[in-house]
């Protein structure tokens, strides 16, 4: 279990970022790369504990985003940075481009203004399609479809590989990560910030919020009032079986109202096939509860787009919460004379923003320091459908978890390095283990030895007591 | 690791009851036979299984389920039959080639015939629709067992344990050798699955039987803190720090889907004829993956029959197989198997055709000359003599 010691008293950073969620891994990253000292601070016990655990995975090319915002000019950007480092540091993408469904006469008559809405964006590779060419792109849709456009750009990622990587590469350029490490309040002198977390005081010249679900208390905490209220949104999938994933081509979206982008249909970048999210506003910040009565409706949403999903078998149910605000764009904060920005209310396209957004807010915060002149760069592990894969090299000790083919070797490497996994989730989200048809059924054992001693929440519980049995993402 | 051929005799995938009695009939009737398990060990589900009764038709007498995996085992082995353990069968391609993937990295595998006898396992949260939030502590009953007969852990103190089928016993056994302390055991219907008298255990061991009770929601967020329970639409919860989810068996297919094989929406597991053959014929298939559950001796008989067919199959005894399945007529039946019938040319691996209700049924079953009234509920067998393969598999209701 590798993990940071707490800085000694002395040790002053150039930036703490607060909250290692997908925003955070991004910022803290940018951050060293231009040359900064960083501490990354996350209170769960492993990162990507917040909104980041569940999104759709979809890389945006912000065609829908609104024009001339900050968050489409961050898309576009991260966007684009993805692309460029994407190969370096083994990061997939399923390049399968999305189409935008009408259903109706309304929502056909939507579909220009939207193609309008993508060219003004600077997307301009959309393209109409007929009924039926879009039987021919998509034979599984059902026939009721009226009309619709492919935008190309659109593409399925890994939503975990990618934090990590920016985390990752952040700690291997010399930044420190403190999990099990909440900030609990903190003071700026003119100079410098302390800030004090459950695990003692540190100090950093600069501070960045990027605490996602729980923003807007952070603000409050470091400077006594906050511009913005999160209002959380709930978002629950339904999972199909690998065997699905052959249903769907490209990335299926509704026409979008104006709260939400609706349910899209889509393969994931492990092969299988989801459905969702809804949007359902709550106050609780934690808990995303499953609906059964909900994921009942979107299975037959699913049918109703695809007959043939009718017949598969689903894997798994999983829900998110979005960090929403009571409005719409990005709420990125800055607070002049104190050294500090907030990156908050990153609401439901952070997965493709963060690179874009990192940078905007090194220039907001501009800390000075000279870039890299020639950063390490981590490789990932490759966990996409159509790899290649660890279990298709020799030496890599044995399958562990059947179902996704997770082989001891990746299991052993993932509890292992600077980002060792720290909990049975974030084991999870790092290998796919369990994640499969059978949910644990065969490798829940295996992976309780495997793992054992090596978690902060371990499988096997404090006196001997085994805690997380099985399932949990 | 093992040395594996490149081409074989008979290739069996799965070392459970059904593959390891495949294999040592095989070897008793001459042939090169080899064996592939996923696992460290062969022996299958009754490797964790540290209760009985197994053993009755094979051994003639009762055993505790890990003995009964080594006797399986050593006798495979002790006949000759070449076993290969961590090695993943991950395709399967037209006419017998199957890859591989072994710590030694991926391999190819051609044989004249393969025995597919990878099993069966229950089904999962997703599928059941259970509400709430997705903590540590929800099992299904082979993983339960799994933690504490291989690893010796004990997941949780005082769980609930959902469902009656005959395996949701097992999971009790296994709770009371792990010193673990089941608060309730939750069913749906208005009485329980399995046939008496398992429904004596629960009050043997002071766990309340709650019937006609829905599990509707899990809470808690590292582990399970309590369930949320439904009774004549009344709502109450529960606290507790596990749920073992039992039963609802499914054929562990992933192969097969993946493949060019035909998978039958009835059984959910691969269409055999009465010889076991799949809609390749260069592949069989016993045991559990036929058909979710039966019993482990069941699963033995059924390799060895499919042995013998593979056998004779070698040596071009057996007839081609029918392009198509065989004529249903009515409604009422979940599976029935097999699905497909050869011209009757040799002594067929299953002489019965099996079947199951969808839900209660009540009628006339035929198929050919055979017929029968049955009265029966879906987890029941119902079977008839194999009819001629022009016949029409009719139930009247
Ligand atoms: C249903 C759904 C679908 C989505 N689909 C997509 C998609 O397809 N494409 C896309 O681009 N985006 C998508 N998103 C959006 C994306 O997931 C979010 O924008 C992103 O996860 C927000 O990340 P974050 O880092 O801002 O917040 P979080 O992930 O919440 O990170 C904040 C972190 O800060 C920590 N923290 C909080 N308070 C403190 C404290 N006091 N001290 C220390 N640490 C603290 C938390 O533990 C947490 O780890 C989706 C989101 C949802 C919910
Ligand atoms: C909890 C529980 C309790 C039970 N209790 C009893 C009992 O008391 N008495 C009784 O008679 N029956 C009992 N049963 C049922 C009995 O265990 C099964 O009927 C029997 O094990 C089925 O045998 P099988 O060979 O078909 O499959 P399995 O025993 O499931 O064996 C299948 C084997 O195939 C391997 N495999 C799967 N896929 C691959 C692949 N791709 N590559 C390589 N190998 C693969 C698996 O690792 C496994 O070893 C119980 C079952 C369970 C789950």
């Amino acid at each position: 279990m590798t993990e940071t010691s707490f800085p000694p008293k002395t040790q002053i950073f150039d930036a703490a970022v607060i909250g290692a969620g997908i925003v955070g891994c991004a910022i803290a990253r940018r951050l060293v790369l231009d040359g900064l000292r960083v501490v990354v601070l996350e209170r769960a016990p492993d990162i990507l504990d917040g909104a980041s655990k569940a999104n759709s995975a979809i890389l945006h090319t912000g065609f829908d985003a609104p024009p001339g915002s900050l968050e489409l000019d961050c898309i576009r950007r991260g966007h684009e940075e993805y692309l460029e480092i994407r190969d370096r540091m083994n990061l997939p993408l399923d390049r399968c481009g999305a189409l935008v469904l009408a259903w109706d006469e309304a929502q056909e008559a939507k579909l220009p203004e939207l193609v309008a809405q993508a060219e003004e964006n600077g997307v301009t590779d959309t393209r109409m399609l007929s009924r039926a060419e879009l039987l021919a792109a998509e034979p599984g849709l059902a026939p009721g479809i009226r009309a619709g456009f492919r935008v190309p750009g659109e593409s399925l990622i890994d939503p975990w590989s990618a934090p990590h990587a920016y985390l990752l590469q952040a700690l291997e350029n010399g930044a420190s990560l403190l999990r099990g490490c909440a900030v609990t309040g903190g003071g700026f002198d003119g100079t410098a910030w302390r800030l004090e977390t459950t695990r003692g005081a540190l100090r950093a010249t600069h501070v960045v919020n990027a605490a996602g679900l729980h923003g807007d208390r952070l603000d409050r905490l470091l400077h006594g009032e906050s511009r913005f209220e999160i209002r959380p949104r709930k978002g629950q999938f339904v999972v199909f079986d690998k065997t699905a994933a052959r249903l769907a081509r490209h990335i299926l979206l509704p026409v979008p109202t104006a709260t939400t982008k609706g349910i899209v249909v889509c393969r994931t970048i492990w092969g299988n096939l989801l459905v969702g999210p809804t949007a359902e506003e709550q106050a609780d910040r934690d808990t995303a509860a499953l609906v059964p009565e909900t994921l009942e409706m979107l299975v037959a949403k699913g049918a109703e787009i695809l007959p043939a999903l009718a017949g598969e078998e689903i894997t798994t149910v999983y829900a998110g919460l979005r960090p929403a605000t009571e409005e719409k764009p990005y709420r990125v904060e800055t607070w002049p004379g104190r050294n500090a920005v907030t990156a908050g209310g990153i609401r439901s396209t952070g997965l493709s923003a963060a690179l874009g957004l990192a940078r905007h807010v090194s220039g907001l915060l501009a800390a000075g320091g000279t870039p890299l002149p020639d950063p390490a760069w981590p490789v990932m592990p490759m966990l996409a459908e159509d790899g290649p894969r660890d279990w298709q090299c020799p030496g890599n000790g044995g399958i562990l978890c059947h179902c996704e083919l997770v082989t001891r070797r990746e299991v052993d490497q993932a509890l292992s390095g600077p980002l060792a996994a720290r909990s049975l989730a974030g084991l999870k989200r790092r290998t796919r283990a369990t994640m499969g048809r059978c949910q644990g059924f065969y490798c829940s054992a295996a992976l309780a030895e495997a793992s054992a001693g090596r978690l902060a929440r371990p499988m096997t519980g404090p006196a001997g007591i085994p805690a997380d049995g099985g399932h949990d993402d | 690791m093992t040395d594996l051929p490149r081409h074989c005799d008979v290739l069996i995938v799965g070392g459970g009851p059904a593959g390891l009695a495949a294999a040592r009939r095989l070897r008793a009737l001459g042939r090169e036979v080899h064996l592939l398990e996923r696992e460290p060990e062969t022996g299958g589900i009754p490797r964790h299984c540290a209760h009985s009764p197994y053993g009755f038709r094979e051994f003639r007498r009762p055993m505790l389920g890990p003995a009964y995996a080594r006797a399986l085992g050593a006798a495979a082995q002790q006949a000759g039959a070449r076993i290969h353990v961590g090695v993943t069968v991950t395709r399967l391609l037209p006419g017998g080639t199957v890859e591989v993937t072994s710590p030694a990295g991926p391999a190819r595998i051609t044989a004249r015939a393969v025995i597919l006898a990878m099993g069966a396992r229950e089904t999962a949260r997703a599928p059941r629709m259970i509400g709430g939030t997705k903590p540590g502590g929800i099992l299904n009953t082979g993983a339960l067992q799994g933690l504490v007969h291989l690893q010796g852990l004990r997941p949780f103190r005082r769980p609930v344990i959902l469902g009656t089928e005959l395996v949701a016993f097992s999971a009790l056994l296994t709770c009371r050798q792990a010193g673990i302390r089941p608060l309730a055991m939750i069913e749906p219907a208005s009485r329980i699955t399995a046939r008496q008298p398992a429904g004596m255990l629960p009050r043997a061991m002071g766990v309340p039987l709650r019937l006609g009770t829905a599990l509707v929601a899990i809470h808690g967020s590292d582990r399970v803190e309590a369930v949320t329970l439904s009774h004549d639409g009344t709502r109450s919860e529960l606290e507790t720090d596990g749920v073992i989810l039992t039963g609802g068996f499914r054929p562990e297919t992933a192969l097969i889907r993946g493949s060019h094989l035909r998978i039958d929406p009835g059984t959910r597991g691969p269409e055999i004829d009465q010889y076991g053959r799949c809609s390749d014929p260069a592949y069989f298939a016993a045991g559990n993956l036929l058909r979710g559950v039966e019993t482990a001796g069941h699963c033995w008989s059924e390799g060895r029959a499919v042995a013998d067919a593979a056998h004779r199959a070698l040596a071009g005894e057996l007839p081609e197989i029918a392009e198509t399945p065989f004529a249903v007529e009515g409604a009422g039946l979940a599976w029935h198997l097999p699905q497909r019938l050869a011209p009757d040319a040799a002594p067929p691996a299953f002489r019965r055709l099996s079947m199951r209700a969808a839900g209660p049924l009540s009628g006339r079953i035929s198929a050919g000359r055979a017929s029968a009234s049955v009265s029966t509920r879906p987890e029941r067998r119902i079977s008839l003599p194999l009819p001629a393969p022009d016949a029409v598999l009719r139930i009247e209701t």
